[in-house]
């Protein structure tokens, strides 16, 4: 379903992606893992079309995503830091998203679920944190799309939106859905990851179950065998 | 684009900054109504205001959007719209909410003291459209700078210092090159000097309008000398859309190889 062929990325003399090479397969859920500045987000950023690689090609659905957006209204976007404009009631945002991408989606049971329902008309300026993160979930889940990339979609949840939310990924992956998920949670990815893909040095280390990575570390436990991996670039 | 004009016009319509700005104009313009009982001195003393006021104030809206609504943008990048109907949105978005508040901020004033039955109706509607033009060049100047700086104290700072350059430092440096090479034929380079500044243009585009040749200055005698009064206004008129164009397509040249 994704393709990144020898991937190549550099912000001045910073080599974040040196020839990276990985194909992802439709329907899973794919974690993303690797320490910090491994390229993680860079990867994502992307697959998205916000950052432009300097070598290098991605294909999704079997057609090159550069410079081109179209393929984007099959593809919903988590991202990071949740930041809207502050004049704009929570309705007005969820309206003018909708108004964006020519797609039918289901907000309602989604607002319902994470108790939304009385912030609607209050201004984006004037939430929490939490709050705010979690019309960013409301806004990245509506649509229905074959692919949904989720950068740290934890941040700064209360534990009742979380069980909300690994609910969700689940569901969706149960329609035969593609996920992506970039987290430093190691319970999280443990719960709910099909396979893994490490990076380090902005290439692929390791790629397979979680199961298969525990073997090849000798390690039961995940967060210990992902910080064996880790170490080797420490050592 | 036109959903995202519509959305970044609605954020901006609403900010405190808009009606602050909105009701500044709408106070000067009462004030200088009453004060002086005349709509044609009114007229000039609002151009010396809106000349420096309006390329001020659109560089500060232009970045300040620009940076704080960073996420949001990349929110808006991840949705199958094309990067360049994004900024292009927003651009259109800060530059009309800020020509309506000058509009409708002087307009409101002047059609009270009776403008439409006063011959200065031409003069001030040429005064509204230089400030629309400065709102679009200047905004569009902010933005690039944004475009092209990641850190927001360093844009911030080039955006004022651009301002304090065209509005303020470029003529004093013209004056005193005036001053030094007195004795050389500096009619060709005063014209050229003036159509690199938006701020020069827009004033003796109005002053010509207003045929006061006391005020017009050596550039702009020599620009009416030169070119007439008509041509004179079409000339400045058709540089300063040359203004708007130039740093807009700039800003879409930039966004092509830009990382978020």
């Amino acid at each position: 379903m994704i393709e990144f062929k020898n991937l190549h990325k550099r912000f001045g003399k910073l080599v974040v992606l040196d020839g990276l090479d990985l194909e992802i397969h439709k329907g899973g859920i794919f974690a993303i893992l690797g320490p910090n500045g491994s390229g993680k987000t860079t990867l994502i950023k992307c697959l998205l079309g916000m950052v432009i690689p300097n070598k290098g090609d991605i294909f999704f659905e079997k057609k090159s995503v550069l410079r081109k957006w179209e393929y984007r209204n099959n593809l919903n976007y988590l991202p990071q830091i949740a930041n809207f404009p502050p004049n704009l009631t929570v309705l007005e945002l969820i309206k003018m998203v909708k108004n964006l991408r020519p797609k039918e989606s289901n907000e309602q049971e989604l607002i319902e679920l994470f108790g939304l329902k009385s912030f609607l008309d209050k201004k984006l300026g004037n939430l929490s944190g939490g709050t705010k993160q979690k019309v960013n979930i409301v806004l990245a889940f509506m649509f229905d799309s074959d692919l949904i990339v989720l950068d740290e979609p934890t941040n700064g949840l209360d534990p009742i939106a979380l069980i909300h939310l690994k609910k969700i990924i689940q569901k969706e992956k149960d329609k035969g859905k593609t996920i992506l998920i970039t987290t430093h949670i190691m319970s999280f990815v443990d719960e709910v990851a099909d396979e893994i893909v490490f990076l380090l040095d902005g290439k692929i280390y390791f790629k397979g179950t979680i199961d298969a990575l525990k073997k090849q570390t000798n390690n039961d436990n995940l967060e210990h065998a992902i910080a064996n991996l880790i170490a080797k670039q420490y050592a | 684009m036109l959903k995202i004009l519509k959305y970044s016009f609605y954020d901006l319509m609403r900010s405190r900054w808009s009606y602050v700005y909105f009701l500044f104009y709408l106070l000067l313009g009462f004030v200088l109504l009453f004060l002086n009982n005349d709509v044609d001195k009114a007229v000039i003393t609002l151009m010396n205001i809106i000349i420096v006021l309006t390329p001020l104030i659109g560089t500060i809206f232009g970045v300040m959007y620009y940076y704080n609504s960073k996420e949001f943008t990349e929110l808006l990048l991840a949705q199958p719209i094309n990067r360049s109907k994004i900024f292009m949105g927003q651009y259109l978005g800060i530059s009309i909410s800020l020509t309506l508040s000058l509009v409708l901020g002087l307009g409101i004033p002047f059609v009270l003291y009776g403008l439409f039955k006063s011959t200065a109706i031409f003069n001030f509607s040429l005064l509204l459209v230089v400030g629309a033009f400065l709102n679009f060049i200047f905004v569009a100047l902010s933005y690039n700078i944004a475009l092209s700086t990641e850190n927001k104290i360093k844009g911030f700072g080039y955006a004022i210092l651009m301002w304090l350059f065209l509005a303020v430092i470029y003529d004093g440096i013209f004056l005193i090159s005036l001053v030094v090479f007195n004795s050389y034929p500096l009619d060709k380079f005063s014209l050229a000097a003036t159509m690199f500044n938006p701020i020069d243009l827009s004033r003796i585009l109005i002053l010509l309008k207003l045929d006061i040749s006391a005020l017009l200055g050596y550039t702009g005698a020599v620009f009416r000398k030169f070119f007439g009064t008509n041509f004179g206004m079409l000339i400045s008129m058709g540089v300063l859309v040359l203004w708007v164009i130039l740093p807009v397509l700039r800003m879409n040249f930039k966004l092509r190889k830009k990382d978020f």
